[in-house]
């Protein structure tokens, strides 16, 4: 199941008859892990990584440090979920260090971005400080590089 | 002036590669997908390029000893010893070479004679030819074949010893078919050999790189080989460490004395600081090979699947990082069917015949590419094969 992971997490595209070529098992064997996979919330769904900058698309995004007051009960989870419904949050991430959670939000400008910061983010009661970092440029995304890619130089030499 | 007059008879009549041109055509072309390259798609552990970093940070820069740095030669003993069941003397049996390619070239001008004849089972590695050739050696080819799975058998080898044989070449793992030989197989070649005079040239190269529940076997841990044979191996395939140029050589004493002659008189001594990294992979580095195999493993089951469903039949390659499919069933010649492929669909094969005439009717496919490079080739190479069946080729 791992090795089925890790090739799903490089590539969501191949087919079940390469993923059991590669794995040596049948289509239907992968078909029933992917399920498997799924059922079990290993997957949690397959997304194309798109190159914004490229496409030239309105989009902004912004890393948001936040120190937030946790609750007596649920400690940070209360908090967290609350941000992590907005549409405009792309990630919550609980972390250790100087703040408490980070946040990767993205809007069409810096003032949408600027706006939802200030009017939602902000006035949530548990929220104690926010400290926003806009993206000015994206090199490398979930472990594929965003610059253009290097020609392969190997030559054929036999 | 008449070059033809001066340049030397044998480096004149040495065999060219014959896809030099080929390859060419396809490095100008746009959009071509190469599976032609004979080098890992890994970079070189980071462990390893960091110690070369440090030891050039910290000047070391001069020449070593002709036959290497002794903590490289005992990092290498250990290292034969701990994966290959292999026991050498770093002082008196280890020469540290420029690649094994160079070892290779110096084993065998340390060894044949005008004359002597040096038998090369084929397909194989294109070096052993021409360095023979070079030496006044003559080649005596065995044609492998596929019946047998591109091994060589005791019978083909004893059908090609005369009182003249000199050198047996055993390239296994062996590129460009990808086979390998098992302890079974290797005990009926030494069985030919004990009591001969004949030396064994054993380019493991590929030793690390090998497939299913056996591991590599080299023909030198038999009873009674290691006096009759050289092993060459290297940094270049097992630790993607192609451009740091090092590669070894071990066997016996009076042998390695005599090739470190030779070596010092034409290298000097292999790159220091590839010699410093190379220690540190030695040392380090035994899980990143794991790692490159397990992927190397899943890419081969892909394409060997792959081939076979599409009708080009493809033997169960156990070693290397390349797959031999037959190309026969189209009716083109190797050389046609990748020239074909190439106009036609942009992607870049090596014919077999490359690999000597025995290649004919096959084609060598590197998968040291990416998944997604190996899935878009193969599609490309599907559409082909249906084009050829349509009669639009």
């Amino acid at each position: 199941m791992e090795q089925l992971l890790k090739l799903l997490e490089n590539n969501a595209r191949l087919t079940e008859d390469d993923l059991g070529a590669m794995l040596d098992k049948t289509p239907a064997q992968i078909h029933e892990m992917m399920e498997r996979a799924r059922a079990k919330g290993y997957i949690r769904g397959y997304k194309t990584l798109v190159n914004w900058e490229k496409f030239s698309a309105a989009k902004v995004q912004a890393v948001i440090e936040l120190c937030v007051t946790p609750k007596k009960s649920h400690g940070f989870d209360a908090i967290a979920t609350t941000i992590a419904a907005f549409d405009e949050v792309e990630s919550v991430l609980l972390m250790s260090g100087g703040y408490d959670l980070q946040l990767v939000v993205s809007g069409r400008s810096f003032q949408e971005v600027a706006l939802f910061v200030a009017k939602r983010l902000s006035p949530l009661d548990d929220v104690r400080s926010t400290a926003t970092h806009f993206v000015l440029r994206t090199y490398k995304k979930d472990g594929e590089m965003f610059l253009d890619e290097d020609p392969d130089e190997r030559e054929t030499v036999l | 002036m008449n070059y033809d007059k001066i340049i030397a008879t044998a480096a004149q009549e040495m065999r060219a590669s014959g896809i030099r041109k080929f390859f060419d055509i396809a490095a100008e072309m746009k959009d071509c997908i190469s599976l032609g390259v004979g080098e890992p798609d890994f970079k070189t552990p980071w462990a390893v390029r960091d110690a070369g970093i440090r030891n050039l940070e910290m000047g070391q820069t001069r020449y070593t000893s002709n036959s290497g740095m002794k903590e490289l030669r005992t990092e290498i003993c250990k290292y034969l010893d701990r994966r290959f069941d292999l026991h050498y003397d770093p002082d008196s049996q280890v020469l540290v070479t420029v690649g094994g390619s160079e070892a290779i070239d110096i084993g065998i001008r340390a060894l044949v004679n005008p004359g002597d004849e040096v038998i090369i089972p084929e397909p194989c590695y294109v070096c052993y030819d021409p360095i023979t050739h070079l030496t006044g050696g003559k080649v005596v080819s065995i044609p492998l074949q596929e019946k047998n799975q591109f091994r060589l058998t005791a019978e083909e080898l004893k059908a090609a010893i005369t009182p003249r044989t000199k050198v047996l070449i055993l390239p296994f793992p062996c590129n460009p078919t990808g086979a390998v030989m098992g302890k079974e197989d290797l005990e009926a070649i030494a069985e030919v050999l004990r009591g001969t005079d004949i030396m064994v040239l054993s380019d493991e190269i590929y030793a690390e790189l090998t497939y299913g529940s056996e591991r590599h076997v080299s023909i030198a841990s038999l009873p009674g080989m290691a006096e009759r044979t050289i092993v060459v191996n290297g940094f270049s395939k097992a630790y993607a460490m192609t451009g740091w140029r090092l590669g070894y050589v071990v066997g016996p004493a009076p042998v390695i004395k005599i090739m470190t002659k030779i070596h010092q008189s034409c290298i000097m001594c292999a790159p220091t600081t590839s010699q410093m990294a190379a220690i540190t992979a030695m040392r380090e580095c035994d899980d990143e090979i794991d790692m490159m195999r397990d992927e190397y493993n899943r890419r081969r089951r892909l394409l060997v699947k792959s081939f076979n469903d599409m009708g080009l039949s493809c033997f169960d390659p156990k070693g290397a990082f390349y797959v031999f499919p037959c190309i026969k069933s189209t009716g083109m010649t190797s050389d046609e069917f990748c020239k074909e492929l190439l106009y036609k669909k942009r992607v870049a094969i090596v014919p077999g015949t490359a690999f000597g005439a025995s290649g004919e009717g096959y084609a060598r496919v590197s998968y040291a590419y990416s998944v997604e490079h190996l899935v878009e080739a193969l599609s490309r190479i599907r559409e082909f094969l249906q084009d050829l069946k349509e009669g639009k080729v």
